[in-house]
């Protein structure tokens, strides 16, 4: 696949895409990952919701 | 399961937590189908391959366009249904509009360098999108200046509705003003001006990056639910610690 003279400008713009993206994704990923880890937290420190339910059940 | 349910948001991240697994499989799918597709399209007689940028260039900024759309319902519902998910929906839209209109910009400063001689001018549409791009930066630090998350909801959600007139601005700009930007090529009046060459590649990857709105908002919404039991937890634990 020959990208012409502009191949830099094309790789360019299908590199930020890739990276905004994955930056995206970790981003979710990790929160998610963290407030998991803070309820968690909490729970072991005796909070309880008041419906009673367990904070991190989300099924 | 009616609308009415997804109200709950312990139903809603039940619901989240089966089809996310699913909505992103899917997503990766198509982008791969997309990407497959944008390497093989031909090369345009004018452009050459720098056409291939279109292929993410013109999906971002629909997105960026679309999500603003999504946060101004969200908003609506926000203001005058008191829908308990608008202000998470809102909330978390932004920072991924925000990311589609800077790859917009971006993109499209880089295909604009080869085909116009100039990575940015200040004219109608690349002004209007920038406008756009610094009103997501506005809301997002909104959201983070004010604590109470019900209070910054209704100012977000205000400042979103006076953001939204800018949506018309950036879609009729270049038909209202002279602008290197070239008019609208895909959904006008007549129908499209892309060969079927150009124009499916472009739909596939604009499917794909709709897809992948949809999944990282849904995933991006569970966690700021998430993030609100923890608050709402960690508030009855000092008000119980305060009692004692």
């Amino acid at each position: 696949m020959a990208l012409g003279p502009y191949a830099s400008f094309i790789v360019w713009s299908y590199a930020a895409v890739a990276i905004v993206v994955a930056i995206l994704i970790g981003w979710v990923g990790f929160d998610y990952r963290r407030q998991k880890a803070r309820l968690r937290a909490l729970e072991a420190a005796g909070a309880v919701r008041r419906s009673g339910k367990s904070a991190t059940d989300i099924s | 399961m009616s609308l009415t349910d997804l109200a709950n948001p312990t139903r809603f991240l039940s619901l989240t937590t089966r089809i996310l697994p699913w909505l992103a499989g899917l997503t990766a799918c198509l982008l791969t189908l997309g990407l497959i597709q944008s390497a093989l399209a031909p090369d345009d007689y004018q452009q050459g391959a720098t056409v291939k940028i279109m292929f993410v260039h013109v999906p971002n900024a629909w997105l960026s366009m679309f999500v603003w759309g999504v946060m101004s319902l969200a908003a609506l519902g926000t203001l005058v249904w008191r829908h308990p998910l608008a202000d998470v929906a809102a909330k978390t839209a932004a920072p991924i509009g925000a990311a589609f209109t800077f790859l917009a910009l971006f993109t499209g400063s880089l295909w604009g360098r080869p085909m116009w001689g100039t990575y940015w001018e200040w004219d109608a549409r690349l002004t209007s999108m920038l406008i756009l791009f610094l009103m997501y930066l506005g809301l997002i630090a909104l959201w983070r200046a004010v604590e109470d998350p019900s209070r910054a909801a209704r100012a977000a959600a205000i400042l979103t509705l006076v953001g939204a007139i800018n949506l018309p601005v950036i879609k009729f700009s270049v038909d209202w003003w002279n602008t290197l930007h070239q008019p609208a090529s895909v959904m006008r009046m007549g129908g499209t001006a892309l060969d079927k060459s150009f124009l499916i590649p472009l739909l596939v990857m604009a499917i794909a990056f709709s897809l992948l709105f949809v999944t990282l908002h849904l995933a991006a919404m569970r966690n700021e639910i998430l993030r609100r039991r923890v608050r709402t937890l960690q508030m009855m634990q000092a008000s119980r610690a305060g009692s004692v």
